[in-house]
């Protein structure tokens, strides 16, 4: 009974990380189909953030929830402004690009914080549960993933400004037609997707030991989550987070770590060798 | 395309003399080496993306894989002719298992990236995680993280006391190297190169004319594998260690990098774009004042922004433009006129 608690606690812990490492990447390739590489980077960045506030005296909370997402979305929006708004519709030279960007911004990550590990400690406490001790933050992480999924849906489908961001999704000449302006839109969705993984980054930031170069730990992981969901933005993000999280912690389970994560690639491979398109490419089809 | 034949070859074998002769009096040969070897890296990557229009992010996995395949067959041999064989047909056939199961399943672009990036991932974990006794192949313990040191490296073939190294090294990497150009070249100037550059410009169009996409697309992604390999194998053989730094995935950026400021779709540029950077990056590395990776990613997004095309095209067409025009005026295209029959 304690045992399976743990294990339902893990489980959901892992979906939830998924979903909050992949959500920043998911808004902007869902809305604008420019795969971000320097997502990994934008999380590490939001870690950075935290870090940094915190050790000016700020309150842990408001550091990860309020100023790392502002940082990274203003970090976002003038990526976005010098040299992203020059590739739109040219896929693969935006992965080349952000993968520029990514190294670009481990490189000034190095040159400010050093290549050392820095952290900071988990603000909520671990508690016994049974014979087993649990990772109180575990439930943080996954609170703040529900919210975020809740969140993102309200605003897509009950907001204006959600509204305007699907017409222009769906066909942005239409929308432009309509007298809003794309280019503005797609400034503020990558604002909004930047500072999404500026939040992912500064609330796993205190699980993890910080360098330079831990985005690469999270971009394999967000982008193959991102694309085998497909085309829907939510419905493809949960579904595919849900299967790789319950893969991925099944394995770590019945096995070891490894092959958990292992197993997680290989799922990814084996699931777009079926839906090429992604999982929302054949199933929950014209869902948000 | 395939009118003077004979000459390209000889132009191509008179420069490359002159650069193997030339090039050592100016670097030394430790640095040369390895320069050719991420040449041909660049190439093997080059030829599939540049003319097979395979966006492959795993092409580190099939130089990681040459490298290990050599270094664990070297251990077991004690004898380098057959591991440096095996080195080139492992990467290749597992490829070509790979490129069936992807080009099969008419993955194609951003699916196609995902999964050779998945693939050299897991790779790069797997063997991070070998690092305990148990992990072992023949004689050959895989190391985990810690890699694999001491195996026979280069030797004449049939005397394993005879080691290649130092000068005589150089001269078997470039030569090689000129050797694997060349093959590229034919196979571009024969019927399944000119086929293979259909296919990247117009998929359904080759399909429609009768050809076996999937199957085209296979055999030329493992081909470039059996490249990677071949550098790979050449790398442990100068590196005298394998590591799982191999499979990285900033090894596998990093040809991309090469690829893209050297110029797509050309031969030339993939090698001149690893060669130029990684010499760049030796040079950075004698610095501290600003970090290396930084200035690699300007690099990169300066390419992409302003000069997509590559560093040889875009000076080849400014040469053209400047003096080309006399010499080699393109004939005016005058259309055929339509016979019946």
């Amino acid at each position: 009974m304690d045992l399976s608690f743990v294990i339902l606690v893990e489980v959901l812990y892992g979906v939830a990380s998924l979903v909050l490492i992949s959500a920043g990447l998911a808004v902007v390739f869902g809305m604008m189909k420019v795969i971000n590489l320097a997502h990994g980077e934008f999380m590490m960045m939001g870690g950075y953030a935290t870090i940094t506030a915190v050790g000016l005296g700020v309150n842990v909370f408001v550091a990860m929830l309020v100023i790392a997402p502002l940082v990274v979305g203003l970090i976002g929006l003038i990526v976005e402004r010098l040299v992203i708004r020059h590739l739109y519709g040219r896929l693969v030279d935006t992965m080349l690009a952000t993968w520029g960007l990514s190294l670009v911004f481990i490189g000034l990550a190095t040159m400010i914080f050093g290549n050392t590990t820095t952290g900071i400690s988990t603000p909520i406490p671990g508690f016994a549960f049974g014979g087993y001790q649990v990772n109180g933050y575990n439930f943080f992480i996954i609170i703040v993933s529900i919210v975020l999924v809740i969140a993102m849906y309200a605003v897509l489908r009950g907001t204006r400004a959600g509204l305007i961001a699907r017409g222009t999704m769906q066909r942005s000449n239409m929308a432009a037609a309509l007298g809003y302006s794309p280019d503005r839109i797609y400034m503020m969705t990558f604002f909004c997707g930047s500072a999404l993984s500026g939040l992912a980054g500064a609330v796993l930031a205190p699980l993890v030991g910080l360098v330079p170069t831990s985005g690469g730990a999270y971009i394999a992981k967000a982008f193959i989550t991102v694309i085998s969901g497909g085309p829907s933005l939510i419905a493809g993000l949960v579904s595919s987070a849900t299967s790789f999280g319950l893969v991925s912690q099944f394995f770590t389970f019945a096995i070891s770590p490894v092959i958990g994560e292992v197993a997680l690639l290989i799922a990814a491979v084996v699931l777009l060798r079926t839906m090429p398109q992604g999982i929302t490419g054949r199933f929950f089809k014209g869902k948000l | 395309m395939g009118r003077n034949g004979s000459h390209d070859v000889i132009i191509t074998l008179v420069v490359s003399a002159l650069l193997i002769w030339l090039l050592p009096l100016m670097i030394s040969t430790y640095t040369l080496t390895v320069l050719v070897i991420y040449g041909m890296l660049g190439l093997s990557l080059g030829l599939i993306w540049g003319f097979g229009g395979i966006l492959c992010f795993g092409q580190a996995a099939f130089f990681g894989l040459g490298a290990y395949t050599y270094a664990i067959a070297a251990i077991n041999i004690g004898e380098s002719t057959l591991p440096m064989v095996l080195a080139v047909l492992v990467p290749a056939v597992f490829a070509a298992l790979l490129g069936a199961m992807m080009f099969y399943g008419r993955l194609t672009d951003v699916y196609l990236g995902v999964i050779t990036l998945v693939v050299t991932l897991i790779l790069f974990k797997f063997v991070n995680s070998t690092a305990g006794p148990q992990y072992v192949i023949g004689n050959a313990r895989l190391g985990g993280f810690n890699g694999i040191p001491g195996f026979q490296t280069l030797n004449v073939p049939g005397d394993p006391s005879a080691y290649i190294w130092g000068d005589p090294y150089f001269y078997v990497c470039a030569i090689a190297l000129v050797a694997v150009f060349l093959l590229v070249t034919w196979l571009l100037r024969s019927s399944f190169g000119r086929i293979a550059v259909g296919i990247r410009e117009n998929e359904v169009r080759m399909g429609l004319m009768g050809y076996d996409i999937a199957a085209r697309k296979t055999v030329l992604f493992a081909i470039g594998a059996a490249i990677a390999g071949l550098a790979g194998a050449l790398f442990a053989n100068w590196g005298e260690i394998v590591t799982p730094k191999l499979f990285s995935l900033g090894q596998s950026a990093e040809i991309i990098i090469w690829c893209i400021v050297g110029g797509l779709g050309t031969r030339f540029g993939p090698i001149v774009g690893a060669a130029g950077l990684a010499y760049l990056k030796f040079m950075l590395g004698q610095q501290s004042m600003i970090d290396n990776t930084l200035i690699m990613g300007l690099i990169l997004v300066l390419f992409v922004v302003f000069l997509p095309r590559g560093l040889v095209p875009a000076v080849a067409s400014l040469l053209n433009s400047i003096f080309g025009r006399t010499k080699r005026k393109p004939r005016p295209r005058r259309m055929r006129t339509a016979r019946h029959g």
